[in-house]
C-alpha cells in the first residue's frame, strides 16, 4: 500500500461508527439458568456451561434474565439515553453452527434504550461528544473451533469443533451515530470511545469488561468522503477489534487503504472485515452468496419486557458517579492542574492517589510518591504501577513517617525500597533497617568531634569565620550516620563546637 | 373387575384410590391392549413398558405403605410424541429426530411423574406437528378405530386414536390449529385446547411458539378436567405461561354434570358451520345445540367476519414461526445428520443435506412458505398482514363474549376421511382446521365433544369457546351437554365403534 493515513486524511474526510459489544458479568445466562462465563464462572471444559436453552435442545424456551436487563438499563442510562417503556426481542434467523437455534435472539427495532451520548476526552483534554443510537440486549454465540488447517482458519480445516458455553451470554451492543468532524484524530476518538465506555462499564459494575479476554469487542465501521460537506460515502465494518491499540491501528488502515482505492478510481464495497493483530491490516471476510437476509420477526417465545418507570428511576438514583465526573470532582478536590489530572489519569494512578489521600497522605505527596518514584520503578520493572507490591495505605503511613519528622525524605526512599522488597510495612522496615533519624544529641556529639578530629584544617577554618567547607562536615557526618542525622542540627552542633 | 380399559380415568382413579385394583394390573390391562390392537390402529410410535409398570408398582407399594398420593396416581397416561421425555425416544414424527433421547422432561411430563402416573408411551403424529391426518408422520399413518382405513385427526391422531381405542385412559395433545380438538371431533373422544399459557409449553417441540398449547385428550369432559387439572400452572421456565393460579377444572366439570344449562347465553357464530360442511355434521351439530336450548340454554347468533380471514393468516404465521424453530435441526448437535454423497463437507452442506434427507415434504412446504413470508420486503405483506388479522379475530372474539357466555359451532366441517384421500390436496387438508384455528389465533380455550353419528356413521364433534382464561365454564357447559347427550344415547358414542380384531 503507497497512500498512508497521514496523506490520505489530508484528501479525505472520515466518518466512523463504532458497535461496541459488552458481556455482561450476570451469574447466568441472557435467557438460561446456566452459570454465564462472563459471570465468575470458569469452565473446566468444553460445554460445561449448557442446559437444553442454552443448547437449544428442541423443546427449550428462553426466559429473560432480570438481572441482565437492570444492567442494559444501568448502561443505557448512564449513556444519557432513554429507556423503552416496551420493548421486544426479536429473531435474527441465519444457519452457523455456533449459534445452537439457527437464530440469534436480539433486539432489532425495539431497542432497550435510545437515543444518547458519551462525552470523549481525549489526551489532550479535549472533549468530542459521540451521539448514541441505541443499546440493546442480544445473546452471545458459542466458539468454533477449526481443527487441521492453518493458523486455526477454516480454510485447510479438516473439522471444527464447537464450544456452547459462551453460547447465551447476555452481551449489550451499543451502537453510535455516525461519528463526523474528527479529521485526523479518528484513530483516537475511536479508541478514546471504546476506553471510555469501558471504563464506565467497570464503574456501573455491569462487566469486569477485559478486553483480552473478549468481555468488550469493538466493531468498526468506516468510510471516507472527499469533503465534510459530501454525503457519507460507502462503509466497511472490521469486526472484533479486541484492544485499544488495535482499534486505533485499524482505522488508520482503513483510511488508507480505502483512500488508495478512491484515489484509484475505485469504489469502496460494503462488505464485514477482519483485523489482523500480526500485520495491522484488515481482510475482506466471509463473502456471502446472497445477500443477507435476517428475516427478523418477533420472538414469539418472550413477552415484551415493559420496565416500569418506577424501575427505570430506582435504578437512575442508584447509578455510581461515572469516571468523568469523579475526575472532575477529584480534580478539584485535590488542586492539581490540568496537565498534571491529565499525567495522573494516563498513568493509570487516580484510584491509586484516591486511596492513598485516603490513607492520610495530602493529595501533592501522594501524586509525588505515585508519579515519581513508584512510576519509575514500576517502568524499570515494566509493570503497570498497581502491580507494585505496595498498598496505597502503606504509602499513607511512609508520608505520615515524614510528615511527623521521624524520617526525611531521603530515608524515606530507603524505607519505600524496604517496603518493595517485601520487608514489610514502613513502620517494620524502619525498625529493622534502623532508619530513624538520629535526634539525641550525645552521639551525634560524638560523632562531630570524631570529624572534626579527622580533619583538624577544615575545622580550623570554619573556627576562623569560614564556613565554606561546613558542608564537607555535615556531609561526612551525615555518612557516617547513614543519613539519619537533621542535617540542620548537625550545623547547629557544628557551629557550638568551634565555637565552644 | 372385568375390562379396565373401558373405564374412564375417574373411575380408575376411584377403585385405586380404593384398593379395588392395583396401578400394575390397571397399567398392563393397557399394555395389554396396545399389543391386542395397536398392529392395526398405530396410535403408538414407541411403548415403554418397562417404564410405565416399574413406576405402578412404586405407585403400588406408595399407596401400601400408606403414603398420600395425587388422586390420578397410578393412572397410566399416553404422550404425544412432540413433548420431550427424558430418557425416552422422542421424535415428533420425524425422522430428522429418529432414535433421539431427550436429556430433560418437559414441565408437563414432570407434573405427570409427579403425580405419579405411569406413562405408556409416546403416540404417532403428523410430522412435527403439522397435518390434519397423521399420514404425515413418518413412520406411517395412525388408523382410526371407527374405520381403519379412515385418518383419525391430525396431527394428534395417535393420542386420540388410543383414547378411542382404550389403549390409554388419558393422552396428552398438542393443539397448534386444532391438533386436539379436530382428532377429538373424529375419533368420538374429548379434546381440549386450553388458554393460551395456560399449560407450560417448555419441552414441547416447537411447531409455531405463540399458537402451540398442550392439553388433555380423553374420553370424558370430567378426565379431560383432572388431566388439565395436573399439567397446567404457572411455569417460570415459560415466558408466555399464564401467573395466576388457576381454578379445579375437574371441580367446574363435576359441577356442570348436573346438566342445568338455565340462563347460559349459547353463540352460534355464523362463520362457522355453513357452507363447506357436511349436511350429517350440521345435523349431529343441532341435534347438540337444541339439548342445550331444552336445558335452558339462550341460543344467541353471532357474527365474526374476520374469521373468513383466519385460515388465510394462520397459514402464514405457522409457517413462519416453524421456519424458524425448526431451522436448529441441522445435523450439528442431535439427531440425523447426511454428509452430502459428493463434494465437499462443510457444516452448510451437511446442513443442508441431512434437512433435504431429514424432513418430509408438508415440513419443507411449510419452512420455505415461512421463509419467504419473513423475507425482506414481503414481511410487512405477509407476516405483518397476518399478525393484523389475528388482531381483528381477538376483536371479533371480544364482542361475541359480550353477546355470548359461550361459542359453539361443529368442530370440524367432515367426519373422518378415508386415507390418502387429501394427501395430494394441502389446501383441502388445511380446511379441516377452519373452525379450530380462530382458537389458536386468539389464544382463547377450546374443547371438542362427541355431537353424535354422522348419516354416514361415523362420530362428529362440537366444539365450545370460552374467553380467555375461563376454561372452567368450557368443563362446566361440556360437562353439562356431555351428560344430557349421553342420557338422549343410553350411554357413550363410543360404544357404537366397531370392536376391533384382536392380535393374539
Amino acid at each position: 500500500m503507497t497512500v498512508t493515513f497521514e496523506d490520505a486524511i489530508t484528501r479525505y474526510d472520515p466518518v466512523l461508527g463504532i458497535e461496541v459489544h459488552v458481556e455482561l458479568g450476570t451469574r447466568t445466562k441472557m435467557f438460561d439458568d446456566a452459570p454465564s462465563p462472563a459471570g465468575g464462572t470458569e469452565p473446566e471444559g468444553a460445554n460445561e456451561l449448557v442446559t437444553p436453552v442454552s443448547l437449544g435442545l428442541p423443546g427449550a424456551l428462553p426466559v429473560v434474565n432480570g438481572a441482565a436487563v437492570e444492567h442494559a438499563i444501568r448502561i443505557g442510562l448512564a449513556l444519557g439515553c432513554q429507556i423503552a417503556e416496551t420493548c421486544r426481542f426479536a429473531r435474527k434467523n441465519y444457519f452457523y453452527p455456533d449459534i445452537p437455534k439457527n437464530f440469534q435472539t436480539s433486539q432489532y427495532d425495539e431497542p432497550i434504550a435510545f437515543d444518547g451520548h458519551l462525552d470523549v476526552e481525549l489526551s489532550d483534554g479535549t472533549v468530542v461528544r459521540v451521539e448514541i443510537e441505541r443499546a440493546h440486549m442480544e445473546e452471545d454465540a458459542g466458539k468454533n473451533t477449526h481443527v487441521g488447517g492453518a493458523d486455526g482458519r477454516i480454510h485447510g480445516a479438516s473439522h471444527s469443533l464447537v464450544d456452547y458455553n459462551r453460547a447465551g451470554v447476555p452481551l449489550v451492543e451499543i451502537v453510535t451515530k455516525p461519528i463526523t468532524g474528527v479529521g485526523e484524530r479518528a484513530p483516537e476518538v475511536a479508541r478514546a470511545y471504546v476506553q471510555t465506555l469501558r471504563d464506565i462499564f467497570r464503574a456501573l459494575g455491569v462487566s469486569e469488561a477485559r478486553m483480552e479476554r473478549g468481555n468488550v469487542r469493538a466493531d468498526i465501521n468506516v468510510s471516507l468522503r472527499p469533503s465534510p460537506d459530501a454525503p457519507l460515502g460507502t462503509r466497511t465494518e472490521t469486526k472484533n477489534v479486541n484492544s485499544f491499540r488495535s482499534i486505533e491501528r485499524a482505522v488508520r488502515f482503513e483510511v488508507a487503504r480505502q483512500a488508495e482505492v478512491l484515489d484509484g478510481g475505485g469504489t469502496v464495497v460494503q462488505e464485514t472485515r477482519h483485523f489482523h493483530e500480526d500485520t495491522g491490516t484488515t481482510s475482506p471476510g466471509r463473502v456471502k452468496s446472497d445477500a443477507e437476509d435476517y428475516r427478523y420477526f418477533p420472538e414469539p417465545d418472550l413477552v415484551p419486557i415493559a420496565p416500569s418507570r418506577e424501575w427505570v428511576e430506582e435504578i437512575r438514583a442508584s447509578l455510581p458517579e461515572l469516571p468523568a465526573a469523579r475526575r472532575r470532582r477529584l480534580q478539584a478536590e485535590w488542586g492539581y492542574a490540568d496537565a498534571e489530572m491529565r499525567d495522573v489519569v494516563n498513568a493509570g494512578a487516580l484510584d491509586l492517589i484516591e486511596a492513598t489521600v485516603a490513607a492520610g497522605a495530602s493529595p501533592a505527596a501522594a501524586r509525588k510518591w505515585w508519579m515519581g518514584e513508584l512510576a519509575r520503578t514500576a517502568k524499570a520493572q515494566e509493570v503497570a504501577l498497581e502491580e507494585l507490591p505496595v498498598t496505597p495505605a502503606a504509602i499513607g503511613e511512609l508520608q505520615a513517617l515524614v510528615d511527623s519528622g521521624r524520617i526525611n525524605d531521603k530515608l524515606a526512599r530507603q524505607v519505600l525500597e524496604g517496603v518493595l522488597a517485601g520487608e514489610g510495612s514502613p513502620e517494620e522496615v524502619v525498625t529493622a533497617r534502623g532508619l530513624e533519624i538520629v535526634s539525641d544529641d550525645g552521639p551525634l556529639l560524638e560523632v562531630i568531634d570524631a570529624t572534626l578530629a579527622a580533619q583538624p584544617d577544615i575545622a580550623e577554618k570554619i573556627r576562623g569565620g569560614n564556613l565554606g567547607p561546613m558542608g564537607v562536615i555535615i556531609g561526612a557526618v551525615m555518612k557516617a550516620t547513614r543519613g539519619q542525622a537533621d542535617a540542620g542540627r548537625v550545623r547547629e552542633l557544628v557551629m557550638e563546637r568551634v565555637q565552644g | 373387575m372385568s375390562d379396565l380399559t373401558r373405564l374412564t380415568a375417574a373411575e380408575l382413579a376411584t377403585a385405586l384410590t380404593a384398593g379395588e385394583v392395583s396401578s400394575v394390573e390397571v397399567t398392563q390391562a393397557h399394555l395389554d391392549r396396545i399389543a391386542a390392537v395397536d398392529g392395526d390402529v398405530h396410535a403408538f410410535l414407541n411403548v415403554d413398558a418397562e417404564g410405565a409398570l416399574g413406576e405402578a408398582a412404586a405407585v403400588d407399594a406408595a399407596r401400601a405403605a400408606g403414603e398420600k398420593l395425587h388422586p390420578l396416581a397410578g393412572v397410566p397416561v399416553a404422550v404425544k410424541d412432540v413433548v420431550v421425555t427424558k430418557g425416552q425416544v422422542t421424535t415428533a414424527g420425524s425422522k430428522i429426530l429418529e432414535g433421539w433421547v431427550p436429556p430433560y422432561d418437559a414441565t408437563l411430563v414432570t407434573r405427570l411423574r409427579q403425580a405419579r402416573m405411569p406413562i405408556l408411551g409416546k403416540t404417532n403424529m403428523d410430522e412435527f406437528a403439522m397435518g390434519s391426518s397423521t399420514e404425515h408422520s413418518a413412520y406411517g399413518p395412525t388408523r382410526n378405530p371407527w374405520d381403519l382405513d379412515r385418518i383419525p385427526g391430525g396431527s394428534g391422531g395417535g393420542s386420540a386414536a388410543a383414547v378411542a381405542a382404550y389403549e390409554a385412559p388419558l393422552a396428552i395433545g398438542t393443539d397448534t390449529g386444532g391438533s386436539i380438538r379436530q382428532p377429538a371431533a373424529v375419533t368420538g373422544t374429548v379434546g381440549v385446547k386450553p388458554t393460551y399459557g395456560s399449560v407450560s409449553r417448555y419441552g414441547l417441540i416447537a411447531l409455531a411458539s405463540s399458537l402451540d398449547q398442550a392439553g388433555p385428550c380423553t374420553r370424558t369432559v370430567l378426565d379431560a378436567g383432572l388431566l388439565h387439572d395436573v399439567i397446567g400452572g404457572h411455569d417460570p421456565r415459560d415466558s408466555t405461561s399464564l401467573p395466576e393460579p388457576a381454578p379445579s377444572y375437574a371441580d367446574a366439570a363435576r359441577q356442570g354434570a348436573a346438566g342445568d344449562l338455565q340462563g347460559l347465553r349459547v353463540g352460534v357464530v355464523n362463520e362457522l358451520g355453513g357452507e363447506g360442511y357436511d349436511p350429517g355434521v350440521r345435523d349431529a351439530f343441532q341435534k347438540a345445540l337444541d339439548t342445550m336450548v331444552a336445558a335452558g340454554a339462550d341460543v344467541v347468533e353471532v357474527s365474526c367476519p374476520s374469521f373468513s380471514a383466519a385460515l388465510a393468516a394462520y397459514y402464514l404465521i405457522l409457517p413462519s414461526e416453524a421456519s424458524s424453530n425448526l431451522a436448529k435441526f441441522d445435523g450439528m448437535r442431535y439427531g440425523l445428520r447426511v454428509e452430502p454423497s459428493e463434494g465437499p463437507v462443510t457444516a452448510e452442506r451437511v446442513m443442508a443435506a441431512t434437512r433435504g434427507a431429514g424432513f418430509g415434504d408438508e415440513v419443507k412446504r411449510r419452512i420455505i412458505l415461512g421463509t419467504y413470508a419473513l423475507s425482506a420486503g414481503y414481511y410487512d405483506a405477509y407476516y405483518g398482514s397476518a399478525q393484523k388479522v389475528r388482531t381483528l379475530i381477538q376483536r371479533d372474539f371480544a364482542a361475541a363474549f359480550e353477546q355470548a357466555d359461550v361459542l359453539v359451532s361443529p368442530t370440524t366441517p367432515t367426519t373422518a376421511f378415508p386415507l390418502g384421500s387429501k394427501l395430494e390436496d394441502p389446501l383441502a387438508m388445511y380446511l379441516n382446521d377452519v373452525a379450530t384455528i380462530p382458537a389458536n389465533l386468539a389464544g382463547v380455550p377450546g374443547l371438542s365433544l362427541p355431537s353424535g353419528l354422522s348419516d354416514d356413521g361415523l362420530p362428529a364433534g362440537i366444539q365450545i369457546l370460552a374467553p380467555a382464561r375461563q376454561d372452567a365454564r368450557l368443563y362446566a357447559v361440556g360437562a353439562a351437554l356431555e351428560a344430557l347427550l349421553l342420557q338422549q344415547w343410553g350411554g357413550p358414542l363410543l360404544a357404537h365403534a366397531p370392536e376391533l380384531a384382536v392380535a393374539r
